[in-house]
């Protein structure tokens, strides 16, 4: 007999007005364009909320985030962290949400019961987040499709296998009114050459 | 040397100054710098926060009907209040009416919001100010369970309850993982709650954590998604369909008890825990009367919460509207959001250029133009700052002015202004707060009373989401199912230059938003908000803002320990938009004190 699926939450988080900052929330906004995920999976734009998104981590069986990571790397590199490295690993210097580190969620909803069985964090070492309302540096967008594509095999080993979507499909998109990646991006540049 | 400022404080920086830098457990990254003198008593204040760049630079350009989704963003814990005071701003340009029922969808989002964070910033990010967890190690459950059974009929109350609540924190502890309990002072002398009491409040916490998320359904309902609800310019997103079952997104009766259900447990969660808290940790605090700053003498409140749709004016919102200066509760002065010379941001001693720096602008016709600058006292380098020149720029917060008065915003500020319209409202609640801890009037006027203001504030709010309940129910059953107008959704039925303002108030005091559209498109944009106004550095003329005044005369017991300071501050509820956030190895960052 088949036991229930696991509840696996995949969570962007970040600020999408900085930068490189936006990386967790483009990430998932590009895994949502490139795969379907099976329906055990859910996709979670976290922004910058902090110590709120403990629910659904609590309600989570597994836990995927992407996030931007200060790991002293070449601007670009893409890690995977897995596990109790997570929450070792995301000493957050100042996250989000009253400067409440991933790492304090995590540990909220351990001791409220609810800590998830298992744990990944793709992150991806920034260049700049500082650019108030600037866009993705080249070496982090370069990265958004190799993390999703990590993103894939991972939940594929957690027993989620996603499906490659077909060219032209047509997908409810996770970010409206001009914040997805496209809009906001290609507006911004304008702003800056004055276009 | 001392130096009297005109709102009536004595600055002396002539001794030792302690740096807090970051001041924790807020939104964004905020610096404060004090002067204690031999007693160790604080005699100068200096509060420095994050850049704030202006919006207006990622909008400007943009479709006014989507300003709402990025001002969202500004912040991870005002999202909604932002969307509401950017579509507010919106309608007023353009002149949008919006149905009743849409009127009754956001009073009830703004409500939630409001509970919401007067829960979370109590329990989750201020409560550690009073509160000592390492002390409630050595609670006697027993004991416990009967101060909490004398103080509510809340049932989470047993020795059993508290038993294994102390089990699960003293392995957490053992475990060298103190996660949301860090960088904390415990054990500090200034620290007053028996074992017990803590014990309780951290049951309280937990509890709190767990409830919030009950309360934040309101706006997955309303809003079709938690975080980054949906919001609609003419209206709320959401269609009513009350027969529909099941529906995709539409409300349906069934929806709706389901939030009648969530407001009651509001309701009891506040009268049943959070004011008995309130109360109990008021009672061990009494004689710490300090931090009152500027709200004995100068506060202010937009006001919100219109009863009829689109109408704005004093008389028709539930929560006050007015000025109080110089601390005359006897006259409350109107506030005109678009008088050029009634609110004006000054940038004298903030890290901005404007062409003539002796004066105000009023936000529409508002310049973010950064110019970081150091003043000539500046100790260390321009990277490395071991303290500030506060006689010179000194902060990314501009210094926002009503008629030239430093104001500050804020439940305290809300309740302050009702209690002097005399309202009974707001007047009878803090009466018997008051009355309760025998204590006088005045006593309301300090970080205590700031808390406390808040917490009668969630109370009140609790109540007034059931308003707003049966007056939505009550309208959809006489048939009336609108949610949205779209008369004027086309641009090209908008006139060719407009101007509008929108106003609420978010759980932490006054927001507005100014927008200027010109063919179709938003030309400027600029958000003043309520931490602009308490985290205000000095005026041209010498004002201290509300952050710094709050400091002023607080005894600290160790220096060392900063939590006097911590506990003012956080009893405003701050948060510096727009803070960076990244996962590191080298684990969190702890708050750096230096004594010099």
């Amino acid at each position: 007999m088949d036991a229930a699926p696991k509840k696996i939450l995949v969570l962007g988080i970040g600020n999408i007005l900085w930068a490189d900052e936006g990386f967790g929330v483009r990430v998932l906004e590009t895994f949502n364009t490139l795969y379907a995920a099976p329906e055990n999976v859910s996709l979670l734009d976290g922004g910058t909320q902090g110590l709120y998104l403990v629910q659904f981590v609590q309600e989570a069986d597994h836990l995927l985030v992407f996030d931007a990571i200060d790991y002293g790397l070449e601007p670009g590199t893409l890690k995977i962290v897995q596990g109790d490295e997570v929450p070792k690993f995301t000493g957050a210097k100042k996250m989000s949400l009253h400067q409440t580190g991933f790492q304090e969620v995590l540990s909220a909803a351990d001791l409220m019961g609810g800590y998830p069985e298992k744990l990944a964090l793709i992150g991806c070492q920034p260049l700049d987040l500082e650019d108030w309302g600037g866009p993705l540096t080249p070496p982090v967008r370069d990265r958004l499709v190799q993390a999703a594509d990590l993103a894939a095999v991972i939940l594929e080993q957690w027993g989620a296998p996603c499906r490659l979507r077909a060219p032209g499909e047509a997908i409810e998109p996770l970010l409206a009114n001009d914040i997805d990646m496209q809009n906001y991006e290609t507006r911004m540049a304008n702003v800056r050459t004055g276009g | 040397m001392g130096v009297q400022t005109p709102n009536g404080f004595n600055l002396d920086n002539s001794g030792k100054r302690i740096v807090v830098d970051p001041v924790t457990r807020i939104e964004g990254h905020m610096r404060v710098e004090v002067n204690v003198d031999s007693n160790n008593v604080i005699r100068n204040a200096v509060s420095t926060g994050t850049m704030w760049r202006g919006i207006e630079v990622i909008l400007r350009g943009r479709d006014p009907r989507d300003a709402w989704a990025f001002t969202e963003r500004i912040c991870g814990v005002c999202t909604g209040t932002h969307a509401l005071t950017s579509v507010r701003s919106v309608e007023d340009a353009l002149q949008i009416k919006i149905p009743e029922n849409a009127n009754s969808i956001r009073n009830l989002m703004q409500l939630a919001l409001q509970v919401h964070d007067h829960i979370v910033h109590f329990y989750h990010l201020h409560a550690l100010d009073w509160v000592d967890v390492v002390s409630a190690l050595s609670a006697d459950p027993k004991a416990t369970s009967a101060l909490a059974q004398s103080l509510s009929p809340w049932p989470l109350s047993s020795p059993g309850y508290f038993r294994d609540l102390q089990g699960r924190l003293k392995r957490f502890v053992e475990s060298g993982q103190l996660g949301p309990f860090k960088n904390g002072y415990w054990g500090s002398k200034a620290y007053r709650l028996p074992p017990e009491a803590n014990l309780m409040a951290v049951a309280h916490y937990l509890e709190a954590l767990d409830f919030q998320k009950e309360i934040v359904k309101v706006h997955t309902i309303f809003g079709g998604k938690n975080p980054h609800p949906n919001w609609l310019v003419g209206g709320v997103p959401c269609p009513i369909n009350v027969d529909g079952i099941g529906g995709a997104s539409a409300i349906n009766m069934e929806r709706l008890n389901y939030i009648t259900e969530i407001i009651d447990r509001t309701i009891e969660f506040n009268d049943q825990v959070y004011i008995p808290d309130v109360m109990a940790i008021g009672s061990f605090y009494k004689d710490w009367l300090y931090g009152g700053g500027l709200s004995s003498k100068s506060v202010l409140a937009y006001g919100d919460l219109p009863e009829n749709a689109n109408d704005y004016s004093p008389a028709n919102l539930l929560l006050p509207q007015g000025a109080i200066i110089n601390g005359n509760l006897n006259e409350i002065h109107p506030v005109n959001h678009r008088d050029p010379n009634e609110i004006q941001e000054f940038v004298t001693h903030s890290w901005y250029k404007y062409p003539d720096e002796t004066k105000g602008l009023h936000p529409w016709d508002g310049i973010t133009d950064p110019h970081y600058e150091l003043g000539p006292n500046t100790k260390g380098t321009r990277t490395n700052i071991e303290s500030l020149d506060e006689s010179a720029k000194y902060s990314w917060i501009k210094s926002p002015r009503w008629k030239g008065n430093a104001m500050e915003v804020g439940p305290l500020a809300r309740w302050t202004v009702g209690y002097a319209q005399n309202k009974a409202e707001f007047k009878e609640p803090v009466d018997k707060l008051l009355k309760d801890l025998g204590l006088p009037l005045n006593a309301l006027f300090s970080t205590l009373g700031r808390t406390a203001a808040r917490a009668l504030e969630s109370q009140w709010a609790g109540y007034k989401m059931r308003h707003f309940q049966n007056k939505l129910i009550a309208n959809i059953k006489n048939g009336d199912s609108s949610t949205a107008n779209v008369d004027k959704w086309d641009p090209k039925t908008w006139p060719s230059e407009v101007k509008g303002v929108g106003f609420t108030e978010a759980p932490r005091g006054a927001l507005a938003h100014w927008i200027k559209i010109k063919d179709g498109k938003i030309e400027n944009y600029q958000a003043v908000v309520p931490t602009t106004w308490n985290g205000s550095p000095r005026d041209p003329k010498g004002n201290i803002g509300a952050f710094e005044a709050s400091l002023m005369d607080t005894p600290m017991a160790d220096p060392n320990q900063p939590v006097e300071i911590l506990r003012t501050l956080h009893s405003f509820d701050p948060c510096l938009a727009c803070s960076t956030h990244v996962m590191s190895e080298d684990g969190q960052e702890m708050t750096k004190v230096q004594v010099r």
